[in-house]
C-alpha cells in the first residue's frame, strides 16, 4: 500500500480570493470559487449584448421612412449618462477600498453616492426614452428603433438590477457588518457594476457616436 | 383581470386534444393520489423537493426526461399514424392540430427530454468522477433543475389550457409573429424555453467551476475521465451559445407583445436576424447534446473491453476541435434562404471538416474494442448500434453539406431522417447506455439484463424501420411537416415507418417493464461491491448508492483511469483518516422560485400582467432572502462518517 500524505489535499485549497485573503484558506477558496463562477456568468452576459449589438448593426438602416440615428440622438445627454456611469465606477472603487480597510461608514457613504449616480443614469435614460416615444419614435416605429430600444433598455435593466444589488449589499453592511461573506458579495456586485460600464462604453461608441457624427 | 385567459382556452375544439388534456390531468391526479396513499409527501419534500444534493437532483432530471420522453413519443406516433391514415382517407388530425403536435414533439424532445437527460447524467456523475463532494454551487444547481421543470410544466399545461405553437420547434418568424400566430401557442414556446434556458446556463457555470476547482488532489486536466472532458466542452458551448437562444426568444417575444419590428417583414425588421441568432445557439446545441454521449461511449467502450481507452489524448483534442467548430457551421441550417454562393460554400466546407474529429472518435472506440476482452453486456450494445447507425447519419449529413444537394433535399423527409439519425443513435443511445451503466451506482442494484437487450433491439430495429423509409420518401419528394398525403405511392414506406414507431413503442414499454422487473428482483441484482463492471474511474471506488458525502476520504489520483491502475497495483486511492465533513443544507427556496417562475411564465403567456409582476417581485424577494444566508452548511462528524461507511458491508474503506 502506497501512503499518500494528507498535505496533498491542501494543494487545492491554497487559492486566494481575488480581493486578498478574507478568511481561512478554505473559506478563501470558497469565495474565490464564487468569483470565478461570476466571471463565467459575465462572459455569458456579454454574449447577450454582443448579439444585441449585432442585431442593432444589421437593422440600423431599417428605418422604414422613420428617423435615422443622427436625427434623434443628442450628444449632450449621452455624454451626461456616460459621465454619471463612469463616475459611479470610480466611486464603486472607493466602496471597495473603504470596505477592505474596515471603514464601514465610509464605505456606506460611497455606496450611497454610487447609488445616486446610478439612479441618475436611469433617470436620464428614462427621460430619453420618454422623449423619443412622445415624438412618435418609439420601439414600434421601425426595426432600427426596435433594436435600439432592445439594446439600450437591456443595459438599463442591468443597471436597475445593479441598483437593487447595491441596496441589498448596503442593508447587509448595516445589519451584518463587513463580514467575510458580505465582502465576497461586494466583490461580485463590483464586477457586475464595472461590467455595465464596459457595455455602456460599447453602446456610446457604437450607437450614439456614429449616430451623431 | 385574467388577460387573454377565458373558457375558450379549454381544449373542447377536438376530441383528440381533449383526450390529450385528459391524459395529462389524469396523470397528475394519479401521481398526487399515489403520493397521498403512501403518505409520501413528507418524504418527497424532505428528500427531493428541497434537496441540494447533486445525486438526487440528477435523478429528478432523469425522471423528468423519461416523463417527457413518453409525451414526446406519443406526439411522434400520432404523426406517423396520421400520415398513414391520410393516404387512404382523411386521418384523424386537423392540420392545425398536426402542426401543434410536431412543434411540441421537437420542443419537448430537444429541450425537455434530451437536455434534462444530459443534465441528469452529468449532475449525478461529474462530482463522482472528479472526486468532489458536490458541485460548486449546490443551491444554484437545485435552482437550475426547478427552472427546467418550470419550462417543462408550461409545455405540459399548454395541452390543457390553450394551444401550443404551430410554428415548429424553431419558431421562425414571420410565421411565429403576432400577425400570423395571434394565439398563445408561440408564447408558450417562447416562455418555456426562455425559462429553462436560464436554468441550463446556470448548470453550465456550475459544471465548469466544479471541474476547474473541485478535482481531487493530484488530478491534472489530462488525468480527467473522458466523460468529464466532454462535460467541460459541452458546458463551454452552453455558456457561449445559450445567450443566443435567450436573445432570439426575447426579441421574438418583444415583437409579439409590444409590436416591435426586430424580426418582422415590414417596418425595417429582418427575419434573417432570427435565423442567424437562433442557429448560433441551435447548431452548437447538437454538440452540447452529443459530446456527453460521446463521453459515455468512451467510458463504456473502455470498461466493457477491460482496456484503456484507445488514444485518450486524441479524444480530448477531437472533443476540443468539435467544440470550436460547432460554433462555425450554424449557417448550414439555412443554405436555401438566399445567402451568396460564397457564404454557403464556406459553411458547407466547415460542416464537412467537423466530420473529421468525429470520425476519429469512431475509430478510437473501435480500436478500444479491438483485441480487448469485450463483454457483450447490454450497455455496450448501445455503442455498437450507435457506430453502425451514426455513420449512416454522418454520410447523409455530408450530403447536406454539399449545397446544391441540400437545395433539393431541404424541407423533405430526407432531412428529417438525417437529423433523427444523428440525434437518436448519437444522443439517445448514448444516454441510455449511461442510464444502464450507472444505474447500479445510483440505486445499488443492476437493471434486468434480458429486458435491457430487448429494449436495445426495439430501439435499434425500430429506428431503422422508422427512419430509413423517410430517406427514401424524401428522395421521392415528400415534404416534411405534411398532415395529409394524397399520393398512394408513398403508402408502403409510410406503413414501414409506422411499424418502426410501434417497435419503438415496444422498447419504451420495455423500459417501464425493465424498471418493474429490476425493482422486484433487486435482491438478486444487488451490487454489494460498488464496482459491478470492473470500472476504471473514481465513481466505482465508493459504495452503491453513494453516501451523501460521496467520498468518506479524499481520493488521490494522478493518472488516467487511476482506479483501474490502483486495482492492478493493489494500491489505495484514499487519503488519511476520516475527517469531519461539511455538507450543504437543504433549502425550499429553489423549489419555490421554480414554482413562481412557472406562474410567471403562465401569466406572461396569457398576458395577466399584474400576476407576472407580482411573480417577478416574489422571485426577487426569495433571492434576496437567500442572499442573507451565510451558513448553509452542516457538519457530519468523523465518527458518523465511520459509522455510515461501516454499514456498507463488503466495501473496503
Amino acid at each position: 500500500m502506497t501512503e499518500i500524505t494528507a498535505s496533498n489535499a491542501q494543494e487545492i485549497e491554497d487559492k486566494e480570493h481575488p480581493m486578498g485573503n478574507l478568511g481561512t484558506p478554505a473559506s478563501n477558496a470558497k469565495h474565490g470559487e464564487r468569483a470565478l463562477g461570476f466571471w463565467f456568468y459575465l462572459m455569458s452576459d456579454s454574449i447577450i449584448f454582443a448579439l444585441l449589438f449585432a442585431n442593432y448593426e444589421v437593422l440600423i438602416n431599417g428605418v422604414a421612412d422613420g428617423p435615422r440615428a443622427n436625427e434623434i440622438f443628442e450628444i449632450g445627454r449621452a455624454a451626461q449618462e456616460t459621465a454619471l456611469l463612469l463616475l459611479s465606477s470610480f466611486t464603486f472603487g472607493m466602496i471597495t477600498i473603504s470596505a477592505l480597510s474596515g471603514k464601514r461608514n465610509l464605505a456606506l457613504i460611497w455606496l450611497v453616492v454610487t447609488f445616486i449616480l446610478g439612479a441618475g443614469f436611469i433617470v436620464l435614460e428614462l427621460l430619453e426614452f420618454k422623449e423619443l416615444i412622445d415624438d412618435g419614435h418609439g420601439p414600434q416605429r421601425s426595426g432600427f428603433l426596435s433594436s435600439f430600444f432592445a439594446l439600450v433598455a437591456t443595459h438599463g435593466l442591468h443597471v436597475l438590477f445593479g441598483l437593487i444589488m447595491l441596496a441589498v449589499i448596503a442593508a447587509q453592511m448595516l445589519s451584518k457588518g463587513l463580514t467575510e461573506p458580505v465582502l465576497s458579495r461586494l466583490y461580485r456586485v463590483g464586477l457586475f457594476w464595472h461590467f455595465l460600464d464596459l457595455i455602456w462604453i460599447g453602446i456610446f461608441s457604437i450607437v450614439y457616436l456614429p449616430g451623431i457624427l | 383581470m385574467f388577460g387573454r385567459l377565458s373558457m375558450d382556452a379549454l381544449p373542447l375544439y377536438s376530441p383528440v386534444a381533449l383526450s390529450g388534456a385528459a391524459v395529462t390531468v389524469l396523470g397528475a391526479l394519479v401521481a398526487v393520489a399515489v403520493l397521498t396513499y403512501f403518505k409520501a409527501w413528507g418524504w418527497l419534500w424532505r428528500n427531493y423537493l428541497t434537496t441540494v444534493d447533486h445525486k438526487k437532483i440528477g435523478i429528478m432530471y432523469i425522471v423528468l426526461a423519461l416523463i417527457m420522453l413518453l409525451r414526446g413519443f406519443f406526439d411522434a406516433i400520432m404523426m406517423r399514424s396520421q400520415q398513414v391514415m391520410s393516404v387512404a382517407g382523411e386521418g384523424y388530425l386537423e392540420g392545425d392540430h398536426f402542426q401543434q403536435i410536431f412543434s411540441a414533439h421537437g420542443t419537448i424532445m430537444i429541450f425537455f427530454m434530451a437536455m434534462p437527460f444530459m443534465s441528469g447524467l452529468i449532475n449525478y456523475l461529474l462530482p463522482l468522477q472528479v472526486g468532489a463532494r458536490d458541485v460548486a454551487y449546490p443551491y444554484m444547481n437545485a435552482l437550475s433543475f426547478w427552472l427546467t421543470a418550470a419550462g417543462a410544466g408550461l409545455v405540459l399545461i399548454s395541452l390543457v389550457v390553450g394551444k401550443f405553437s404551430t410554428a415548429g420547434w424553431t419558431g421562425y418568424p414571420p410565421y411565429s409573429g403576432i400577425l400570423r400566430s395571434p394565439g398563445v401557442g408561440v408564447d408558450y414556446w417562447i416562455w418555456s424555453i426562455f425559462i429553462s434556458g436560464w436554468g441550463t446556463t446556470m448548470s453550465a457555470i456550475n459544471f465548469i467551476v466544479t471541474i476547474i476547482r473541485r478535482r481531487a488532489p493530484g488530478m491534472k486536466l489530462m488525468h480527467m475521465p473522458i466523460f468529464t472532458w466532454t462535460v467541460l466542452c459541452a458546458s463551454i458551448i452552453i455558456l457561449l451559445c445559450f445567450p443566443a437562444l435567450t436573445v432570439a426568444t426575447a426579441l421574438l417575444g418583444l415583437d409579439r407583445i409590444f409590436e416591435m419590428h426586430n424580426f418582422t417583414n415590414e417596418a425595417g425588421g429582418n427575419i434573417m436576424n432570427f435565423a442567424n441568432i437562433f442557429w448560433m445557439w441551435g447548431h452548437p446545441e447538437v454538440y452540447i447534446l452529443v459530446l456527453p454521449a460521446f463521453g459515455i461511449f468512451s467510458e463504456v467502450s473502455a470498461t466493457f473491453s477491460s482496456k484503456k481507452l484507445y488514444g485518450y489524448k486524441h479524444m480530448v483534442s477531437a472533443t476540443a476541435v468539435i467544440t470550436i467548430f460547432s460554433m462555425l457551421v450554424w449557417l448550414h441550417h439555412f443554405f436555401t434562404m438566399g445567402s451568396s454562393a460564397y457564404v454557403n460554400a464556406v459553411f458547407g466546407i466547415a460542416t464537412m471538416i467537423i466530420g473529421i474529429p468525429t470520425g476519429l472518435k469512431i475509430f478510437n472506440w473501435m480500436f478500444t474494442m479491438y483485441r480487448g476482452k469485450v463483454r457483450f453486456h447490454s450497455t455496450i450494445y448501445w455503442l455498437l448500434g450507435f457506430i453502425v447507425l451514426f455513420v449512416i447519419g454522418g454520410a447523409t449529413g455530408v450530403m447536406h453539406a454539399i449545397v446544391p444537394v441540400d437545395y433539393n433535399l431541404h424541407n423533405t423527409t430526407f432531412l428529417v431522417a438525417h437529423f433523427h439519425n444523428m440525434i437518436i443513435p448519437g444522443v439517445l443511445f448514448g444516454y441510455l447506455a449511461g442510464y444502464n451503466y450507472w444505474f447500479p451506482k445510483a440505486f445499488g442494484f443492476q437493471l434486468d439484463e434480458k429486458w435491457g437487450k430487448r429494449i436495445f433491439w426495439g430501439w435499434f430495429l425500430g429506428f431503422i424501420c422508422a427512419f430509413m423509409p423517410l430517406y427514401a420518401l424524401g428522395l421521392m419528394g415528400l415534404p416534411r411537416r405534411t398532415a395529409e398525403i394524397y399520393d398512394p405511392s408513398f403508402m408502403p414506406l409510410l406503413v414501414v415507418a409506422f411499424i418502426g414507431a410501434c417497435l419503438v413503442l415496444f422498447a419504451i414499454i420495455g423500459m417501464l417493464i425493465q424498471l418493474y422487473v429490476s425493482i422486484k428482483n433487486r435482491d438478486k441484482l444487488r451490487d454489494t461491491t460498488g464496482d459491478p463492471w470492473d470500472g476504471r474511474t473514481l465513481e466505482w471506488t465508493i459504495p452503491s448508492p453513494p453516501p451523501e458525502f460521496n467520498f468518506a476520504r479524499v481520493p488521490y489520483i494522478d493518472e488516467i483511469d487511476g482506479y483501474a491502475e490502483a486495482k492492478r497495483k493493489g494500491e489505495s486511492l484514499k487519503l488519511g483518516p476520516y475527517e469531519d465533513i461539511e455538507m450543504p443544507k437543504s433549502t425550499p427556496i429553489a423549489f419555490i422560485i421554480g414554482v413562481i417562475s412557472f406562474v410567471a411564465g403562465f401569466a406572461a403567456v396569457w398576458q395577466i400582467w399584474w400576476l407576472f409582476f407580482v411573480s417577478l417581485v416574489a422571485i426577487l424577494a426569495a433571492t434576496i432572502v437567500r442572499s442573507y444566508n451565510d451558513h448553509d452548511e452542516y457538519e457530519i462528524t468523523a465518527e458518523e462518517v465511520k459509522e455510515i461507511m461501516e454499514s456498507h458491508q463488503g466495501v473496503s474503506s
